[in-house]
């Protein structure tokens, strides 16, 4: 066998032990003491041991940015690509090889700005990825320029009378687009978050989990993102995550909250029935029953030729 | 022109000509001709005048002639009548009108009379008479609709064409038997048989006749387009991933309607920047993929096409030209991206280019680009045109006749990974400084899900494992490393069948030097100079990346002077070769055309001539001598 044998998602599995997604090569140092990225990665970590994956089940395509650095601290393979583009990467790796756990990771720039109509059609499609937007409301890498989820009126270098757009709002992009699974965590809350990656990990479609990273540097530090509240946990907020309307509206009070100050996080939306782009291409005929990626290690393979084609060319 | 038959079918865009001249040809094909089209694509889907022109001879038929020599003129229905708000001129006429200029002195005219009228067309008669046409008037419409249905009238001008060539009625009927069932076989036979009948109650005052031939082999009749999706399908390509945009969409829908049938992939996405990054993605899995688009959704993929580059993703990308810049004209060719594809993206470029001549190596090309692409792991881009891509030919079916060739490439089974080099921490060195075939410069892959294989693709410069890294030694030694597998790709390209082509007299002193589609017309032309006693030559280039230096400059220096023939209108490929060669100022002259239409042969007859002093340029051409740039 040239490949791990295709996982089934919804067996049971022994946790792993998540020391084995630490790189034992020391990777150039990036993040600020102190950034929220950090969070990330524990989180991710965490989650696919307790899931119970081994790095090469695993293919980590971040995009550019502070946060496009997470596949150097991680271990697995992965796929450090382009500004705004971890999206269709991801998507086809998936479809070519369905054994394959594929989680993107990028930015609130990447992923909301630059790469944002590539965000609303991978939506739209479905598909079964886990995508990790690091949400510091800020260009971090680029050195603290305004984001598209900079408030209305963050001042920047390149905003010097401050951002007269009305922000981004991500989790009510991500459910009018398509979005199965939506929620939202934050760094400063490790339990949450490394529970939501695990839900977004199991889930069968496409699960945005737009990730709250505070960025000390250059904009809002941690304490900024405490008192954060589980909408789950508490009694002031009911609201059904499986109902679209419900979902909608809280969303948008949600987007509106963090820009007066209040974190709110948790589950929006969940959709379990729709079935994933792989899944509805399948019932068609038009995705292989097996990894399309597999075919080229088969020595047995038929490969179809284009001689046969000809008799509408006679 | 020996006794050819150069028959152009004219008519509303919409109307059905391109179906019935494609099956006209079919016919020619099958009773032993040798065909090839050539087609005229206005910019509207339905409405506006439009042609195709089907060249038919007993000999290969290599390109586009000079002219044509018979006209069947049918009426667009899609033109806008007086009645209406915005009528220009005699738009009615245009299918008549508009092809007279072209019509070879004897030719023949067969007009729709039931829906064209001659008066309206400024000296007709005069015209008539001074080129010796001969003139056919037919109700062609009025037999169609009397006879079985008004949109028959296509099938009544085959009918009377036939007539008139003195060419049987049974290949087209059995080609439509092959094509339609019961009644609407018997109606349009019947047409046929009726037409014919009205068209020989003519006296026929012509000289023209439909040649007789024979093939010995099995022949199709396939496009440049056909050739590469039929390329790519046998090179085991099971992923394309594509935006529309023409031409490309040709290529783009074969595959998308092929590969699902085949165990593949096809994804239409939401542009062509997620086009190629979905191919690298697949591939990046462990899937031959393919993306690729014309001039503008082309420049929307210059950053993924980098970032193959320096992952060292195999990928190959089809550009099929149009002219530019911006927009351009959408449904004429050029080929004005040369430059384009062999530079866009950041730093220096690591890609292969091949321009593929004719039908045959489209096909024979678009293999080796996927050969190429995933034993070295770089981009490869197979650039063509809307010319090759729309023109139907003639091709020995054997040509396709081949095994399949799925290979991956250079990747490690798990097996062999066990083995591999592999950093202290555990991690695979995919990039290896030294890999065990580092002369080609190649460092074998894992694919993502293979035990012992994990690593990281990064779009950063990086050490073995694809860590990122800044480090001086290690970014020269990896440049260096990319860079090799160039001259290891020219040594291999080389040591193989050449994709250059040399054509005409051995010891030429005057060569015409071309790349990509321009080939069948150069070769037309060089004959033709030939068999009037001029010592030519030409030579065209399909390497366009790594360049054929060797090739190329022997073949300059064999000769005297050289034309260097182009469809754009900055010389893109001389200059290519003067950078590659840093000589020969002196000896290139250019040949350019960018009106939006394909070489004739005499243009290029006349261009040669030019380098005689004559006066080289043609109503569509520029000629630009040596040294003056
Ligand atoms: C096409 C392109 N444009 C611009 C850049 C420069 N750039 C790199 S990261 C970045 C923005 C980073 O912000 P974000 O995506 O929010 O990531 P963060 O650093 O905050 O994690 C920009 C503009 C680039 N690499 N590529
Ligand atoms: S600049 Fe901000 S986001 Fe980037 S590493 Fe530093 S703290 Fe984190
Ligand atoms: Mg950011």
């Amino acid at each position: 066998m040239s490949f791990t044998p295709l996982r089934d998602d919804d067996a049971e599995r022994e946790p792993t032990d998540k020391s084995a997604f630490t790189p034992g090569i020391e990777p150039q140092a990036t993040w600020c003491p102190g950034c929220g990225d950090f969070g990330v990665l524990k989180a991710l970590k965490g989650a696919m041991g307790d899931l119970g994956y081994t790095p090469e089940e695993v293919l980590l395509v971040t995009g550019i940015g502070c946060s496009g650095k997470l596949s150097s601290y991680f271990e697995s393979y992965g796929y450090h690509s382009l500004h705004g583009r971890a999206l269709p990467i991801a998507r086809a790796a998936k479809l070519a090889n369905p054994g394959l756990e594929v989680v993107a990771a990028g930015g609130d720039g990447d992923g909301y700005g630059i790469g944002g109509n590539h965000f609303i059609h991978t939506a739209r499609e479905n598909h079964d990825l886990t995508y990790i937007v690091f949400n510091n409301e800020i260009f971090g890498l680029t050195k603290g320029q305004t984001s598209p989820t900079s408030p209305k009126g963050h001042k920047s270098k390149t905003q010097p009378h401050g951002s007269a757009k009305d922000p981004v709002r991500p989790l009510s992009l991500a459910l009018v687009g398509g979005a199965s699974y939506v929620a939202r965590t934050a760094a400063v809350n490790p339990n949450q978050a490394q529970e939501i990656l695990k839900e977004a990990i199991q889930h069968d479609g496409f699960a945005h989990v737009d990730f709250l990273t505070q960025c000390p540097t250059w904009n809002k530090d941690a304490k900024q993102y405490v008192p954060y509240v589980d909408v789950q946990q508490s009694e002031d907020y009911d609201f059904d995550i499986t109902d679209r309307r419900e979902a909608s509206a809280m969303m948008h009070d949600v987007e509106d909250a963090l820009h007066d100050g209040e974190v709110l996080t948790g589950r929006f939306y969940h959709a379990p029935d729709r079935p994933s782009y792989g899944a509805e291409k399948r019932a068609q005929g038009d995705l292989p029953e097996d990894p399309l990626a597999e075919r080229y290690f088969d020595d047995d393979a038929d490969w179809e030729r284009s001689y046969d084609l000809l008799d509408a060319h006679r | 022109m020996t006794g050819e038959i150069a028959w152009r079918i004219a008519g509303g865009s919409g109307d059905g000509i391109d179906s019935t001249s494609q099956n006209f040809a079919k016919a020619l094909m099958r009773s032993g001709l040798h065909v090839f089209t050539h087609r005229h694509y206005p910019s509207r889907i339905r409405g506006g005048h439009t042609y195709v022109e089907v060249r038919a001879d007993d000999e290969p038929v290599r390109a586009r002639g000079d002219g044509f020599n018979f006209l069947l003129a049918l009426g667009d229905s899609f033109a806008r009548n007086p009645k209406e708000d915005a009528y220009y001129g005699n738009e009615q006429a245009k299918p008549l009108a508009e092809n007279l200029d072209d019509l070879r002195e004897g030719g023949v005219i067969v007009y729709d009379e039931g829906l064209l009228d001659p008066s309206v067309i400024d000296d007709f008669d005069e015209r008539v008479a001074a080129n010796d046409w001969h003139v056919y008037p037919m109700d062609l419409r009025g037999l169609a609709r009397e006879e079985g249905r008004e949109v028959m009238r296509n099938t009544a001008g085959v009918g009377a064409t036939c007539a008139l060539l003195d060419y049987p009625l049974d290949p087209i009927k059995e080609l439509m038997g092959d094509r339609m069932g019961g009644d609407v076989y018997e109606a349009n036979s019947h047409i046929l048989d009726v037409a014919r009948g009205r068209a020989n109650d003519f006296d026929h005052t012509h000289d023209l006749r439909m040649p007789t031939g024979e093939h010995e082999t099995d022949q199709v009749l396939v496009s440049g387009s056909n050739g590469i999706a039929y390329g790519a399908i046998d090179a085991g390509c099971r992923f394309v991933s594509g935006y529309p945009m023409t031409p490309w969409t040709e290529v783009f829908t074969l595959l998308s309607q092929h590969l699902p049938e085949m165990g593949g992939i096809a994804e239409q996405v939401e542009d062509e920047i997620a086009a190629a990054a979905l191919a690298l993605g697949a591939s990046h899995a462990g899937v031959k993929a393919l993306s690729g688009s014309s001039g503008g959704g082309f420049a929307l993929m210059s950053e993924p096409l980098g970032l193959a580059e320096m992952t060292e993703t195999p990928v190959v990308l089809v550009e099929a030209t149009r002219a530019g810049p911006s927009t351009g004209m959408p449904t004429k060719t050029e080929q004005g991206d040369l430059e384009h594809v062999l530079y866009t993206s950041q730093g220096d470029s690591c890609r292969v280019v091949l321009a593929p001549g004719n039908q045959a190596e489209a096909y024979e090309q678009t293999r080796l680009a996927f050969e190429i692409a995933y034993d070295f792991h770089l981009p490869v881009v197979v650039v063509y045109d809307q010319k090759l891509s729309g023109e139907l030919r003639n091709v020995d079916a054997a040509v396709f006749d081949r095994e399949p060739s799925p290979d991956l490439g250079a990747a490690l089974t798990e097996e062999e990974l066990s083995e591999a080099a592999h950093h202290a921490a555990g991690t695979f060195e995919r990039y290896q400084h030294d890999a065990a075939s580092a002369a080609e410069g190649v460092s074998p892959r894992s694919i993502p899900g293979q035990a012992g294989g994990r690593f990281l693709a990064s779009g950063n410069e990086h050490h073995p494992t694809g860590h990122i890294s800044e480090d001086a030694d290690n970014r020269v030694t990896q440049m260096d490393r990319r860079l090799r597998k160039l001259d290891a790709i020219r040594e291999r390209l080389d040591d193989g069948d050449t994709n250059q082509v040399r054509h005409g007299a051995a010891d030429a002193t005057v060569g015409v030097l071309t790349y990509g589609s321009n080939q069948g017309t150069v070769h037309e032309a060089v004959d033709r100079l030939v068999a009037d006693g001029h010592d030519v030559a030409s030579l065209s280039v399909s390497d366009l990346m790594p360049f054929p230096a060797t090739e190329v400059r022997e073949f300059l220096d064999s000769v005297e002077r050289c034309l260097v023939v182009e469809m754009n209108a900055s010389g893109q490929f001389r200059g290519l070769v003067q950078r590659e060669l840093g000589a020969y100022g002196d000896v290139l002259h250019s040949l350019l055309k960018y009106n939006g239409e394909p070489f004739e042969p005499h243009e290029i007859v006349e261009g040669v001539g030019g380098l005689d002093g004559g006066d080289p340029a043609t109503a569509g051409t520029r000629y630009v001598p040596a040294g003056s740039d």
